[in-house]
């Protein structure tokens, strides 16, 4: 594969998002690129009038937006063509009405007939009552099927798992989401620039300081707004101490669902004192509110700043020891290896952001590839693997680990002394930005469209787990009930993030 | 591996000493109290997300780290409704999870007690009024005890189930 030495600068990075208008011929011709893997699909979304997509060219690495008005409410299915599009694309129908023409899945996805309206973001007619969801069929002798949830055993988000086995082996898994949905799209339009932050930054719980970066991105490329390099320094600590809080903490889970508790007892003593220093840094455990449009709202003084450094030292010692402690221990390497494997081929036809696609060979991180200030001043490496089963997702996180206490420790040593925040003026004018940011789980999207007065019209949040949660059910295949949740926890996809 | 056991034999306990914090200290021992009198045991928890952001549900997580230790203060989550005496709810309930808590409440024995976690939970927090969203969990069920925040901390969480005990024992004597 033909590596790029230095990553094309991104238009969407410091200007108003450039879109294209396409033809539906276009439209269905960039769809089945997509598909061939001349693009990747990075999130496919509607406006009242009109259907986008975000794609990034292989080769060059470049972000292209394509738009679509609709003809007579409808526009050409893209899953038609490209598997990875069909939930958002059932979504788009479920919220705006508007109909994919020759979708292969026509089923709801987001609405479970509940809501007392149909299409809440377009017509919004009262709603029908729906017939119950059908699950795909399953063919073949001896099969029987388990249905899980929504509500789970343990502390986790709601969902619904209808596993199919044969004996002990799985044949097929289908998940069925939307059980966390909570109308952000709604509430988004018309909102303000702060009350869009507010919920953007409650996306996904784990991932607040991402998706406010993300969205803070997003606003300042639409106005124009130059971020003071303090802030942009303070947010990158921000982001790596969450990235270290879920790396940390999630490594303990998966051992801890291979019966290997100990892990999960030392992990969670770490992630606690990520957590800890973060209050002390930055007055919140999960740093929640503390990024906004024009900078952040939280200074770093000297007793954070020294939090952070003891921190660092203290998880240069301790997280080794438990590196070795998983790598020498024969019986949690069991349940990891060689299980839940991600064919490569399927992390890149679904452009699987995060460990899930470097554990998979495929070699892309936003830091890097679609770089945002100020990590193309930072020295930090992308781990891949290419065996893509549990052990491997749990080696690239602890590779990540170590690179992001470089990171910190770098933001730390060259941290800008100067302001925090640049107000943001409406621009008088419609404007629209992107905003792309590497959570610990993978790419965030956000695309923003703000009026004249400065108020949002429309705000899109793509989580990763959108191009996650199919592969999850590919990659159980074959494998057994039993190894299922230590798979699920393996990829740790969020769900509030993709219902929404 | 038999170095961390070792470690483990020799170090001195990470579990926040409650001599050292008084809050703590005081609602190890109120909660033991309350939770015998009322009903001769521990607590037992069910924790449900109805719809929350996943934050309230680190939190939660958080209690059994070892810096908290929530079972040494008797209570402990429970896989099943029907072994709970108290239902955990996160999140602003969506729609799409109302019968779902409804029919969790429903399977759970007497006495029984419901805590709303979260600001989600209070009122809905930063989702109220959404077409999708009921608006708090006292929408749904009745509710014995608010822990407010966004999320609450592990501590506010401790003391918020302490509190629950002592309504919970002048609600029903």
């Amino acid at each position: 594969m033909d590596q790029i030495e230095t990553p094309m600068p991104q238009t969407f990075r410091n200007q108003p998002a450039p879109c294209q208008t396409v033809s539906a011929t276009e439209w269905e011709l960039a769809a089945v690129e997509a598909a061939r893997g001349r693009f990747e699909l990075f999130s496919l979304w509607a406006t009242e009038d009109a259907v986008h997509m975000a794609l990034r060219q292989h080769v060059s690495g470049r972000m292209e937006m394509l738009s679509l008005p609709l003809t007579d409410g409808a526009f050409p299915s893209v899953a038609a063509q490209h598997p990875a599009a069909a939930r958002l694309e059932r979504s788009i129908t479920d919220l705006f009405g508007h109909r994919a023409i020759g979708t292969p899945d026509a089923r709801p996805w987001l609405d479970h007939g509940r809501w007392g309206i149909a299409a809440p973001l377009g017509a919004a007619a009262p709603g029908p009552d729906l017939a119950p969801y059908e699950f795909l069929p399953v063919e073949g002798e001896s099969l029987n099927q388990v249905p899980v949830g929504p509500v789970h055993a343990g502390i986790i988000e709601p969902g619904h798992f209808r596993f199919t086995a044969q004996g002990e082996t799985l044949v097929r898994l289908e998940a069925r989401l939307g059980y966390t949905h909570k109308g952000v799209d709604a509430l988004m339009r018309g909102a303000s620039l702060a009350r869009g932050a507010e919920l953007a930054g409650r996306v996904s719980g784990d991932s607040s300081v991402a998706w406010a970066w993300a969205y803070a991105q997003a606003a300042e490329a639409a106005l124009a707004v130059e971020v003071p390099a303090r802030a942009l320094y303070l947010r990158t600590i921000m982001a790596e101490l969450e990235r270290l809080a879920n790396h940390i903490g999630d490594i303990g889970a998966v051992c801890n669902d291979g019966a290997f508790a100990m892990m999960l007892a030392q992990c969670s003593i770490l992630r606690e004192e990520v957590l800890r220093a973060a209050e002390v840094a930055f007055g919140h455990r999960f740093m929640r509110d503390r990024v906004v449009p024009g900078g952040v709202t939280h200074d770093l003084d000297s007793a954070g700043r020294a939090a952070i450094a003891a921190l660092m030292a203290h998880l240069r010692i301790r997280f080794p020891a438990l590196i070795e402690l998983y790598d020498g221990t024969a019986s949690i390497l069991a349940r990891t290896v060689t299980t839940g494997r991600l064919a490569s081929e399927h992390a890149r036809r679904f452009a699987a952001g995060g460990f899930v696609g470097r554990a998979s060979g495929r070699d892309f991180d936003t830091r890097r590839d679609c770089p945002y200030a100020p990590y193309d001043e930072l020295t930090f490496s992308v781990p891949t693997r290419d065996d893509g089963d549990v052990n491997a997702r749990i080696w690239i996180r602890i590779r990540e680990v170590e690179q992001s206490l470089a990171l910190i420790e770098q933001c730390l040593a060259r941290l800008p002394e100067g302001p925090i925040f640049a107000p943001c003026a409406p621009a008088g004018a419609p404007r629209a930005g992107l905003g792309l940011v590497e959570s610990f789980r993978g790419d965030v999207l956000v695309w923003l469209a703000l009026g004249a007065d400065g108020r949002i019209t429309r705000c899109h949040l793509r989580d990763p787990s959108w191009f996650h949660w199919p592969l999850l059910e590919a990659v159980i295949e074959g494998n057994i009930i039993a190894d299922f949740p230590i798979c699920n926890k393996s990829f740790n996809c969020s769900y509030s993030g993709p219902d929404l | 591996m038999r170095k961390f056991l070792l470690e483990g034999l020799l170090r001195r306990p990470l579990t926040e000493a409650a001599p050292t914090d008084p809050e703590i200290a005081a609602m190890a021992l109120a909660t033991g109290q309350a939770a015998r009198r009322r009903l001769g045991r521990s607590l037992s928890i069910r924790q449900l997300d109805a719809g929350s952001c996943n934050g309230c549900e680190l939190e939660i997580h958080a209690l059994s780290n070892p810096y908290y230790d929530l079972e040494r203060f008797g209570l402990h989550f429970v896989a099943s409704p029907r072994h709970a005496d108290v239902l955990l709810v996160t999140g602003p309930v969506t729609k799409n999870m109302t019968e779902a808590l409804q029919r969790t409440y429903a399977a759970m024995p007497n006495p029984k007690w419901v805590v709303a976690v979260g600001d989600c939970g209070r009122d809905g927090g930063c989702f109220a009024g959404s077409y999708a969203v009921e608006g708090g969990v006292s929408a749904v069920l009745p509710v014995d005890l608010v822990i407010p925040g966004c999320p609450p901390s592990p501590k506010a969480l401790l003391t918020g189930l302490l509190s629950l005990l002592d309504a919970a024992e002048g609600k029903r004597a």
